[in-house]
């Protein structure tokens, strides 16, 4: 498999994480964690279950409060930002779900015009049907448009999930487990996906998963999440080329060495 | 390995958990919120016009038969019921106004919301439950939409404007059960029935019938719509928003129904 291009030194930093803690109850998850998204780039987080991937993205769109440290998303501090401000920012930063979180009470269409006809009322409705149509387009699956969530495969479900997130032109992406629970075709042509969304809608991403295969394949750069901070951060060969006994089960269960 | 309390030279203290007492208040104070933030949310733009019209028609046009068939009954039995203690006192002419008084001061707004607390208040708080559980609501937040006003505002809304109206109509069908054995056992004509009832109704019956049914309306909305939204771990929270939603939104409905019916009473003398 081919592994992506590193990322270029002295681009610009869109997500900048400094000496960030989040706990729950006597749990510390997050303990002082440091990290950079730069822009264009496809950031992969690996760890294990429960070390606080998922916390993290959703510190970074602010679905959860840090108990400690800095958080700047496209230049504005979350630490000082008022609702209406976080509300604007939101509309820059897409949220893929693990699970899609589709409505399901609403069409694949519904779904994709939701968050669209509500941010922006000045729309026709020839406008929110081609941008539908756009989305739809470029997960390959126009053909749902009148479809329930529930009539949907996983991959599909996946799909429509991140093109609900593309409807509203994000400049950052937040994939949480993009591949989880998927069959290996399926995972591909997600991270096939992932590819063509950064180099189509030039976005910048964090990818978080524990798929191998997906981090080699989207990922520009790697960041390895090991007792609360990120402790091996580089291309996916700098971080697994090592003997440390967190990291190298990984490499080995993934890649049945 | 350096921790949190080290980092900060915070002195960490062993936080105990809060007792029964703090955790009702906690929670009362929690529901105070949330209905603050209704009444912010309902009349501040933009407003959810075409969802609020799809949840009145959910509401209501969905209770319709389980509504009427229960109307229908308690009309017909309450007349049937009543008809040997007023014959004792050679009364029975009394019946229809009897049965619209108690129809239209108790009995419609008590069933209907009762009703609607099992039927419309479960169906919310399970909607709404798996709707956090599966993190749709999420996701309406990070799109940048308001899922407070979209799920609840508009929920709240629509039973409150509803179950008035369910109620005159589960008062009306009452009449028509009433009618139908009054008519059978006596042979009273509708009109005779009708004119009757209606010379017996007052301003003040109408008055405090749609006022109670407003206050239970918007009290099987919140609490279905608090349970369902702050719903947490999992299927089993789901289930348990579905229940607390008809459990608690029945007890208030009765608790209301008393405090109600001494505040009209001071004006009937």
């Amino acid at each position: 498999m081919e592994e992506k291009k590193a990322t270029p030194a002295g681009l610009e930093k869109v997500i900048e994480i400094r000496n960030l803690y989040k706990s729950f109850g006597t749990f510390d998850v997050l303990k002082g964690v440091d990290l950079d998204l730069f822009k264009g780039e496809n950031l992969v987080v690996l760890g294990k279950s429960g070390t606080g991937k998922s916390v993290l993205i959703k510190i970074i769109v602010g679905l959860l409060t840090a108990d400690e440290g800095e958080v700047v998303v496209l230049g504005q501090h979350l630490e000082h930002i008022s609702y209406k401000e976080l509300l604007s920012l939101r509309l820059k930063v897409g949220f893929s779900f693990q699970a899609s979180a589709l409505y399901d009470s609403m069409t694949v269409g519904e779904n994709l015009k939701f968050p669209l006809v509500r941010n922006q009322r000045s729309l026709s409705k020839a406008e929110v049907a081609k941008a539908v149509d756009e989305v739809l387009d470029a997960v390959g699956l126009l053909n749902t448009i009148d479809q329930m969530p529930s009539e949907l495969s996983g991959g599909q479900r996946k799909r429509i999930g991140i093109a609900r997130t593309l409807i509203l032109r994000p400049e950052i992406m937040l994939y949480d487990e993009p591949t989880a629970g998927l069959d290996p075709i399926t995972c591909l042509e997600i991270n096939s996906l992932i590819n063509e969304v950064q180099e189509r809608f030039h976005t910048s991403s964090i990818v978080i998963t524990h798929d191998l295969t997906c981090a080699k394949a989207v990922g520009n750069r790697i960041a390895m999440l090991l007792d609360g901070k990120f402790e091996r951060v580089g291309r996916f060969d700098e971080v697994f080329t090592t003997s440390d006994d967190r990291v190298k089960p990984f490499y080995d269960y993934n890649f049945i060495k | 390995m350096e921790n949190k309390a080290e980092k900060t030279n915070l002195q960490v203290k062993e936080i105990k958990p809060p007792g029964k007492l703090t955790r009702m208040f906690l929670e009362l104070y929690e529901v105070y919120i949330f209905i603050g933030r209704f009444f912010k949310e309902a009349f501040l733009p933009p407003y959810e016009g075409k969802e609020l019209m799809r949840q009145c028609y959910d509401i209501g046009y969905r209770s319709l038969l389980l509504i009427s068939t229960t109307g229908f009954i308690t009309g017909m039995v309450f007349t049937k019921q009543s008809r040997p203690s007023l014959a004792e006192f050679g009364a029975t002419s009394w019946l229809p106004s009897l049965v619209a008084i108690a129809l239209l001061r108790t009995l419609a707004p008590l069933l209907t919301a009762l009703i609607a607390a099992g039927k419309v208040g479960s169906s919310i708080g399970a909607e709404l439950g798996s709707m956090r559980v599966t993190e749709q609501i999420d996701a309406m937040e990070v799109s940048a939409t308001n899922p407070f006003k979209f799920l609840v505002t508009t929920r709240v809304l629509a039973s409150t404007i509803t179950i008035p109206i369910l109620t005159f109509y589960t008062a009306m069908i009452g009449m028509l059960g009433a009618l139908l054995n009054v008519h059978l056992s006596e042979g009273t004509s509708a009109t005779a029935f009708f004119q009757s009832s209606l010379e017996s109704i007052t301003f003040l019956d109408i008055t405090a019938s749609t006022v109670k049914a407003i206050i239970f309306g918007f009290t099987i909305g919140i609490v279905g719509c608090y349970q369902g939204y702050n719903s947490s771990k999992g299927t089993e929270g789901v289930g348990k928003a579905a229940n607390a939603a008809v459990v608690i939104g029945m007890f208030l409905i009765f608790i209301e129904e008393v405090v109600s019916v001494q505040f009209f009473a001071l004006f009937r003398t």
